[in-house]
């Protein structure tokens, strides 16, 4: 594997031989002492150009794990931006001979940028409203955990979608693993032409959660209030807030997964994000894992 | 000195001439065919298209102030190296075209350093804010052949309306780039699929679509002659469609970028992909290439805007909006005479004839005693596009490393050679 | 399990010798550590696991109680993988009990560098601190290149360098080494 740029063009068997490793990485974690020499003298750079404690710390642990040096170069330090050009930060970058680079930028687009002028591999952790794999990945890790095969599942996703770049990643993802993708949003939130990627789009929770085995929450970001994308936080947790009773509308083995950080009361309740379908916590486990996998799969091809 | 072109077919949109044949040029114009003069040069020129040379409404030669992505020497050649004898650069330098002085600064400019023949658009509106027009009267005594705020847009409706009527009393058009900025809102790229897939944001069509309808209506209101810049949409060719026909002096043109390619090509971040309007869909590209065949967009225009690598380079939504167009606009043309959409004598008027008669510039012509400005074309050459042999200064194609069909051999401008292709050229 | 090869394999070890040599490595590891007690099997996976089942067998019919069996894999420990292309994808390891203080028994079904002992050797010591490591293999056929020893052997093989021997299953079912 040459780098992860997204799962838009990570065919089945990957995604599988991905998750089949991360199956052999979980137990790492749960050792006394949680590492293995793999990546031992290798270096790690997480590029953090947008702020995210959660995927960066969650790297940071995996390459540490596989024994890795790990480097993190963060927004505040450096800027991508009209004084450096992509060449010039990606020369810098080669200068240091790191052997993994971890992007996470505010751009779409910015890892494949990055990966076309590198020796190295990408590894790609969040552009923009692109794609963000190794969310998804672990998305799907963690379902497959709890219900064995997706074929034929019923995921549905619910939130901004057209700002969200895990909704990219999981539609892809959970659509090539055979499942049925539904999102879920006010029309404001749904992309133009979100067909395309295989979807169906529903405008109301009764629609969407109809039989759902999975049920996906994204996260809503207050500034889309600025933009006139929803009248009120209140109206927004009324309409498309996974509660109690919407969750009834779900199948009732039905399981809940939410990226996070979670904003409790706003697009989940504290009743269902610590009840039992939850899987949020194991969400957060599972993206060590998953991240070791990709770290150590990336690394065995060199260019 | 007499120069005969022989052999070569000869493409008059101007008179409809579409024969094999001579033309000579003798003391800097198309000369009268006269059997007992003896030329002083003879071109052989037999599998070759003369037609008149091209002339471009809409480039950018950034000069004053940006030279370091073109001045006017270098855009100028480019224009030669793509057939074209005469370029309108747009008012967007710094200083701002908005007054005679710049006006008169550029011409002086061009006098001293340009290859080609070069009319200068002037501001609409005082330093592009849309909110004061400009001195209309005097720039056009100074030489503005219409007038423009291009990609600043003029957003208040009642500004647009006096500039459009101020400028019916000048006997200028006004050329406007439709696009509503609220409703472009963060859009780098156009919403549909791609942007969908890329995770770019979207600006819709309709961003383009609801200026068109606007400005088409004042121009109905006012009996100005509107010029619609860079059409993109298809919905926008019916407006434009509508409007013609029912009288309204509005006149149109469409880019190269826009006829052969789509959103698509945005789909690996090629920032050289990136311009406003965004490249649509095919059913818009569609829709663009059967206006321009049937006449309702009036002509080809490049909207050559070069940028530094430096600008390019950057996050897809930090680069700088923006292609070179100049030495591709033929080879984009020819792809639809390739595809039976237009003739080649209808493919030159739309780059030569028609645009001249937008703005009523001479050229456009092989009439006897006009200017000799002219393009000898070779329409089979397949050439790949290399950074290399591009003449501008900046090389923001989105063409680059393509394989493109027909190219300029030769251009004269007034009668002398600004343009000869090295090589296996005439 | 590996597919079996194509007809020019030769079988160098069929079923019965198998369960013979498997037996004769149970008696030796009670005989050297003096009984089961404080005895983990570890099976290098996946080439050791059927050995390492029959063996756990054999301790069972001698001893009378089970032996705790774990499951490793060395690949993330290995030294040689890095580089050489598609990284294979690793086989979950399990270990039942803490190797602290335990005689852990190592079983593979092939020895021949000497990386994987040294890697698996890695993993353990990883685990804890075990009294004692010894290594079980059906088949030593040489080629060692680093100094490993093996405590209990099936069968020394002398093969070429360039041959290859494995254990797999025959059409019948039955394990059988071939080169």
């Amino acid at each position: 594997m040459r780098g992860l740029l997204g799962i838009q063009d990570l065919p089945r068997t990957e995604i599988e031989r991905i998750l089949d490793t991360a199956e052999a990485m979980v137990e790492i974690s749960q050792r006394e002492i949680k590492r293995v020499p793999t990546l031992r003298g290798r270096t790690v750079i997480n590029l953090f150009l947008e702020p995210s404690t959660r995927t960066r710390v969650s790297f940071e642990i995996a390459a540490k794990r596989l024994s890795a040096d790990a480097i993190n170069v963060s927004s505040s330090g450096s800027s991508l931006s009209k004084a450096e050009t992509l060449a010039d930060m990606g020369q810098n970058l080669a200068a240091m001979n790191a052997d993994v680079l971890v992007v996470r930028d505010r751009t779409a687009g910015v890892p494949k940028m990055l990966a076309d002028r590198l020796p190295m591999p990408v590894i790609n952790a969040g552009d923009g409203c692109h794609e963000h794999p190794t969310q998804a990945l672990l998305d799907v890790f963690t379902v497959r955990q709890s219900l064995g095969t997706l074929d034929s599942r019923v995921v549905a996703i619910v939130g901004d979608i057209s700002h969200s770049r895990v909704a990219r990643s999981d539609i892809h993802a959970f659509t090539k693993m055979g499942a049925e993708v539904r999102v879920a949003g006010p029309p404001t939130m749904l992309p133009a032409g979100i067909d395309v990627l295989g979807v169906k789009a529903c405008f109301s929770m009764e629609e969407a959660l109809d039989g759902a085995d999975v049920i996906i929450m994204l996260r809503i970001q207050r500034e889309r209030l600025e933009q006139a994308l929803f009248p009120s936080v209140r109206e927004y947790s009324l309409t498309f807030g996974l509660n109690l009773r919407t969750l009834a509308l779900a199948k009732p083995d039905a399981i809940v997964l939410h990226p996070g950080p979670i904003n409790r009361g706003v697009e989940i309740s504290g009743e269902v994000a610590d009840a039992e379908p939850s899987r949020i916590l194991d969400q957060v486990t599972n993206g060590v894992a998953v991240r070791m996998a990709v770290l150590y799969l990336v690394t065995g091809e060199q260019a | 000195m007499r120069t005969r072109i022989r052999g070569a077919r000869i493409l008059d949109p101007s008179s409809g001439r579409d024969e094999i044949g001579e033309l000579d040029i003798d003391d800097g114009q198309i000369a009268e065919l006269d059997s007992g003069a003896t030329p002083d040069q003879v071109i052989e020129a037999e599998g070759l298209w003369l037609a008149p040379g091209f002339v471009d409404l809409h480039t950018h030669l950034r000069e004053p102030g940006q030279e370091y992505k073109e001045d006017i020497a270098t855009g100028t050649r480019a224009a030669a190296a793509g057939g074209y004898t005469a370029v309108c650069t747009m008012a967007n330098t710094d200083p701002v075209n908005d007054s005679p002085a710049v006006t008169e600064y550029i011409r002086r400019r061009a006098h001293e350093s340009a290859a080609v023949r070069v009319h200068v658009i002037a501001a609409a509106t005082q330093q592009l804010r849309g909110e004061i027009m400009s001195e209309m009267a005097s720039l056009a005594s100074a030489g503005a052949v219409a007038f423009s705020d291009d990609g600043a847009v003029i957003r208040n409706a009642s500004v647009m309306r006096r500039v459009l009527e101020y400028a019916r009393g000048v006997g200028r058009p006004v050329i406007a780039h439709c696009e509503d900025l609220d409703l472009r809102g963060s859009g780098v790229v156009h919403e549909g699929a791609s942007a969908t897939c890329c995770g770019l944001p979207g600006s819709p069509a309709e961003a383009e679509t609801v200026m068109v309808a606007r400005d088409v209506e004042l121009a109905r209101l006012t009996g100005a002659h509107l010029h619609i810049a860079h059409v993109s949409a298809g919905r926008s060719v019916d407006i434009i469609r509508e409007a013609k026909e029912s009288g309204v002096r509005v006149t149109a043109e469409v880019t190269p970028h826009h006829l052969c390619l789509t959103d698509e090509a945005i789909l690996n971040y090629d920032t050289n992909a990136k311009m406003a309007p965004p490249l649509r869909t095919a059913r818009d590209q569609e829709a663009l290439r059967q206006g321009l065949a049937d006449g309702t967009i009036d002509c080809v225009a490049t909207d050559h805007a070069p940028h530094a690598a430096y600008e390019k380079d950057l996050e897809f939504t930090a680069a700088a909006f923006g292609v070179v167009g100049l030495e591709t606009a033929l080879p984009c043309v020819m792809e639809l005479v390739i595809e039976g959409r237009l003739s080649a004598l209808d493919a030159m008027a739309r780059l030569s004839t028609r645009p001249a008669r937008v703005l009523g510039l001479r050229g456009g012509t092989l009439e006897t005693g006009a200017p000799a400005d002219l393009v000898l074309i070779d329409p089979e050459q397949v050439w790949k596009l290399e950074a290399v042999d591009l003449h501008s200064r900046s090389r923001n194609s989105p063409f680059l490393g393509r394989e493109l069909r027909g190219r300029a051999m030769l251009t004269w401008v007034g009668g002398h050679v600004v343009h000869a292709l090295d090589g296996d050229g005439a | 399990m590996r597919e079996a090869q194509a007809d020019s394999a030769r079988v160098v070890l069929d079923a019965p010798g198998i369960e013979r040599a498997a037996t004769r490595i149970a008696h030796e590891i009670v005989e050297r550590n003096g009984g089961t007690e404080d005895l983990v099997l570890v099976a290098i996976v996946a080439g050791g696991r059927d050995v390492a089942e029959l063996i756990r067998d054999r301790l069972r019919q001698i001893a009378g109680k089970d032996v705790p069996l774990g499951a490793l894999d060395v690949t993330l420990y290995r030294d040689d993988v890095v580089g050489q292309g598609r990284r294979p994808v690793p086989n979950p390891t399990r270990m039942p009990v803490s190797v602290a203080g335990k005689r852990v028994v190592l079983v593979d079904d092939v020895v021949f560098t000497g990386r994987t002992v040294r890697a698996a050797m890695d993993a353990i010591i990883d685990f804890g601190r075990p009294d004692a490591i010894q290594v079980a293999t059906l088949v030593d056929r040489g080629h060692r290149e680093l100094p490993i020893r093996v405590d209990f052997v099936g069968k020394n093989i002398p093969t070429a360098r360039s041959d290859e021997v494995l254990l797999h299953r025959n059409s019948r079912g039955e394990l059988e080494v071939v080169v």
